[in-house]
């Protein structure tokens, strides 16, 4: 019976693990994790590979490498930055003289 | 480079500064061009999107009101020239994870719960880099179903948060949760599978 509750709430922890993790649960449901999981190694064991996990989708980036950016690709942007300013200023500009 | 730095260049952008220009460039066509290559699967689609989006971010760029704002402002208009370049070509389909896919059997034995998974005790954070083990993630990120992975990506990767994840995917915060939560667990279980085959070889060491 007891090993049966335990299996229960064991699956509700499954179950909000990432939110626990993420630090978003309410203070209360927190807590009745962190006691449930203080005396539940199970829970400890899934939890910290669940950790372990995030850690180290954290610390990935993919393989795939990038080649550098092209002459002309770099051309196109800066115009379109410089563009972007241009318009701006003309826009401030255009509020001076009407003020 | 922390988002601080980002919002740095951005509002160095804004002033006009044409030094943050290079920095800015290359700091995000690397994120987008990640981003893309792993929701296309393909290098032309990914470079293609990469200067999609920071075409049009220079040109919206006054459109930016809070630069604290850059790196999820820039990852929405990615994601929208995502979605453009993938309606032209094949990608893994939406699928739904159910959590009970992944729940870990339990033996019982002596009145003692062990759990039927890897011992990922001997794995120090450091170490989790390793080759091999970045092949086995990459593979399992890239099989997680459509819906999920760019959820995974922008909360785990590139550590935007719930809100603004929701805002980016137009998904409300709760199916952020619920996604994030199961494309983990789907990842984790790649990762675990792995450990249990041969992954020993990774922890034995040191």
């Amino acid at each position: 019976m007891e090993l049966h509750e335990r299996t229960e709430k064991c699956k509700e922890v499954f179950s909000l693990l990432s939110e626990y993790l993420n630090m978003e649960l309410p203070p209360d449901a927190c807590q009745e994790m962190e006691a449930h999981i203080a005396g539940c190694p199970p829970c400890v064991e899934f939890a910290e590979s669940l950790r372990k996990t995030v850690e180290l989708c954290r610390q990935y980036r993919p393989s795939e490498l990038l080649e550098p950016l092209g002459k002309n690709a770099r051309e196109q942007l800066l115009e379109a930055y410089q563009k972007m300013l241009g318009g701006r200023k003309a826009l401030a500009l255009g509020s001076v003289k009407t003020d | 480079m922390e988002r601080e730095a980002e919002v740095d260049l951005a509002r160095r952008l804004m002033r006009g500064d044409a030094n943050a220009f290079d920095h800015f460039v290359e700091h995000f066509r690397a994120k987008i061009f990640h981003y893309s290559w792993l929701m296309c699967g393909q290098r032309e689609d990914a470079e293609d999107v990469a200067q999609d989006t920071l075409l049009k971010v220079f040109e919206s760029f006054d459109q930016l009101s809070e630069p604290e704002r850059v790196r999820p402002w820039v990852f929405r208009i990615a994601r929208n020239a995502c979605l453009m370049k993938r309606r032209k070509s094949v990608f893994a389909p939406a699928k739904e994870l159910s959590l009970d896919d992944f729940i870990p059997a339990i033996n019982h034995q002596g009145g003692h719960a062990k759990l039927q998974i890897a011992d990922w005790s001997g794995l120090p954070d450091h170490q989790l880099m390793r080759s091999e083990m970045k092949h086995v993630l990459d593979q399992a990120i890239s099989e997680l179903p459509e819906n999920y992975k760019p959820v995974l990506l922008m909360r785990d990767v590139e550590e935007l948060s719930t809100l603004e994840t929701a805002q980016i995917l137009d998904l409300t915060e709760d199916v952020v949760k619920t996604r994030l939560h199961r494309a983990r667990l789907a990842v984790r279980q790649k990762l675990d599978e792995y450990l249990q085959s041969g992954g020993r070889a990774l922890s034995s060491h040191t």
